[in-house]
């Protein structure tokens, strides 16, 4: 649901509404609500907002307390810091790769299972179907999975931050009712009785008619993968491989900054008063990436969300 | 076809099914060394060493609360942010608000536990010094396990509650406008038109939510109560899901066969008390999930 799409609809009414003239009480309930939206969307904007502006004001000023709205002292020693930080630019090109892999493996295997099960005569489909949706209900939970993921050697490798979660069941309904509604069967009869393979219609004809659904399952596992932390938690004890999610649990929340190998006395001083100044430009850091995407792809989630929602 | 499906039902088999064989070590005493099957049976003493444990009612209640405490008070927000978008005629404004109201969906878990502790530092935190203007003590929020669940709760609202409104907006676009417009004609006033037109289109989507609501009662935002969590605030913030991460892999000495047994008790509790909510929902509301 967009606002795009429901804008006729609003006109229509308006003109109604128009024609019978709103009533006093009316106008005044509508004037109440719209200034209830707007207070409610400063509330929901201020925390970011504030982060955003301590991250840029001066360490000083923030630790007096001086920084409520806007940046004071505009400085930008907190974003200096986090590159004397070998850990946390580790953890960035880490979390870029799981990213990225992820949402390849993820979207790949997504389009896989969506495709046949959009097909109306598959024989055992209803199975396979139960079979996938059954999973959203009951699973073996952590400690089977683990072990599993154990036995299979993945412990301590870059596949485990990206193998066990890859697939989405709610992501392969959304998919699969977008090839429904998209791809007509008498299409895909069509191009079997010109001797193509189901294989090959699905790479020639489904995957270019695909863009939207595509681009819609490779973000939301990307931003998925990036915002993971847990899998690194219980998979990996290489700090090398950790996401940068897991980094910054241990400076963030658990205040652990790796000071070794700082020997000169004043300079561990100056770390320590830049390390609530760190806090803030590190959130700010590891929120852009998906609050960059999101603008751009915000119609398609709405779309899936408001697809899965009515026929899944 | 089926070669299509064979990667992703290879995935399923390995990461979904295969843990579910794997559940079986809550019925036996499992030990590396004879694996799965070859660990000795033991039949239901891990459970009944649970229910037994001092900690059981503790967990229990602790989930319970925090997921009902969440349920009361954000289930409704969602449907009333919804309900006031469409009321809104200016389009550019409740795009704005729709494009703010979803933003914190989209970021993750440690980051939002991370505004939180700068948030409410007890030194330098905006909360801090707002309550030090208004003259209340200054306490510790995260370090408190009376504060623990308003702070989760809430938070939560804040991150969630944009993104739920979606699946709302998009079952008040379905309402056809000539109602609307009749109910106009009738001299329906705005508040009216809301209670009587736009609430019953939504409810049927309400009633679908709040089912699969209650199969996850035993089972709350696991990943942001162990973020939130710490010594001080234990005492409210130790969940079922908390509990077994501790017991089976976080401790010195994992014990691989009782937290799968706890988790397993979480997990059937979930699935009967979704099937109950939907039997009671299909005869009473109309609306249910099969």
């Amino acid at each position: 649901m967009t606002a795009d799409q429901m804008a006729p609809d609003d006109r229509r009414i308006g003109a109604a509404a128009v024609a019978v003239q709103d009533t006093r009480q009316d106008k005044i309930v509508t004037i109440c609500v719209s200034a209830a939206l707007a207070l409610f969307a400063f509330a929901v904007l201020y925390p970011l907002v504030y982060v955003l502006s301590a991250s840029l004001s001066d360490p000083s000023n923030v630790v007096s307390g001086e920084v409520w709205l806007w940046p004071v002292g505009f400085s930008l020693d907190a974003y200096k810091a986090i590159f004397d930080y070998r850990s946390i630019l580790t953890g960035f090109g880490n979390s870029v790769v799981y990213a990225i892999g992820g949402a390849l493996l993820a979207t790949a295997l997504t389009l896989l299972a969506g495709f046949p099960l959009s097909r109306k005569g598959l024989p055992g489909k209803g199975l396979i179907m139960a079979l996938f949706v059954f999973t959203m209900m009951f699973n073996g939970g952590l400690i089977p999975t683990y072990l599993v993921v154990e036995q299979l050697h993945m412990l301590n490798t870059r596949w485990a931050m990206i193998v066990p979660g890859a697939l989405a069941v709610w992501n392969v309904i959304i998919t699969r009712t977008y090839f429904q509604v998209s791809i007509p069967e008498e299409l895909h009869e069509a191009a079997t009785m010109d001797g193509c393979s189901d294989f090959g219609f699905f790479w020639r004809v489904v995957l270019p008619l695909s863009k939207p659904i595509i681009a819609v399952n490779l973000l939301f596992y990307a931003v998925g993968q990036w915002n993971s932390w847990f899998n690194g938690l219980i998979y990996l004890t290489n700090e090398h491989l950790f996401p940068l999610q897991l980094m910054l649990r241990q400076i963030l929340i658990q205040n652990k900054i790796d000071a070794s190998g700082i020997q000169d006395a004043a300079e561990l001083l100056r770390r320590k008063e830049l390390q609530q100044q760190l806090k803030f430009s590190l959130i700010v850091i590891a929120a852009i990436p998906p609050l960059l995407i999101y603008p751009f792809v915000q119609k398609h989630f709405v779309k899936g969300a408001m697809i899965g929602s009515l026929k899944g | 076809m089926y070669a299509m499906l064979a990667l992703p039902l290879l995935w399923l088999a390995i990461f979904a099914y295969w843990p579910m064989y794997g559940v079986i070590i809550a019925f036996k005493d499992f030990n590396v060394v004879d694996g799965i099957w070859g660990s000795p049976w033991v039949g239901l003493k891990h459970f009944e060493r649970f229910t037994d444990s001092y900690l059981f009612w503790r967990l229990i209640k602790n989930t319970v609360v925090l997921h009902v405490y969440e349920l009361v008070a954000t289930f409704p927000l969602p449907i009333i942010l919804a309900l006031a978008l469409n009321m809104v005629r200016r389009r550019w404004f409740s795009r704005w608000v729709q494009l703010i109201t979803y933003a914190p969906h989209f970021i993750s878990t440690v980051v939002v536990v991370g505004i939180i502790v700068v948030l409410v530092d007890p030194t330098t935190g905006v909360v801090t010094r707002l309550t030090d203007l208004l003259g209340l003590p200054t306490f510790d929020l995260l370090g408190n396990p009376g504060s623990f669940r308003h702070l989760y709760v809430w938070s939560g609202a804040w991150q969630t509650m944009g993104f739920s409104a979606i699946i709302y907006l998009a079952a008040l676009t379905s309402v056809d406008p000539e109602l609307h417009e009749a109910a106009v004609v009738d001299g329906a006033s705005r508040l009216r038109r809301v209670w009587h037109i736009d609430l019953p289109a939504i409810r049927p989507v309400a009633v679908v939510l709040l089912i699969l609501n209650m199969g996850s009662i035993l089972s709350v935002g696991f990943e942001k109560v162990l973020l939130m969590q710490n010594n001080l605030n234990l005492h409210a913030s130790e969940v079922i899901d908390t509990y077994v991460y501790k017991v089976g892999l976080e401790a010195q000495i994992p014990q691989f066969s009782y937290a799968t047994a706890i988790g397993l008790f979480r997990s059937v509790v979930g699935l009967v008390l979704l099937v109950v909510a939907n039997s009671i929902a299909r005869r009473f509301a109309k609306s249910s999930l099969w």
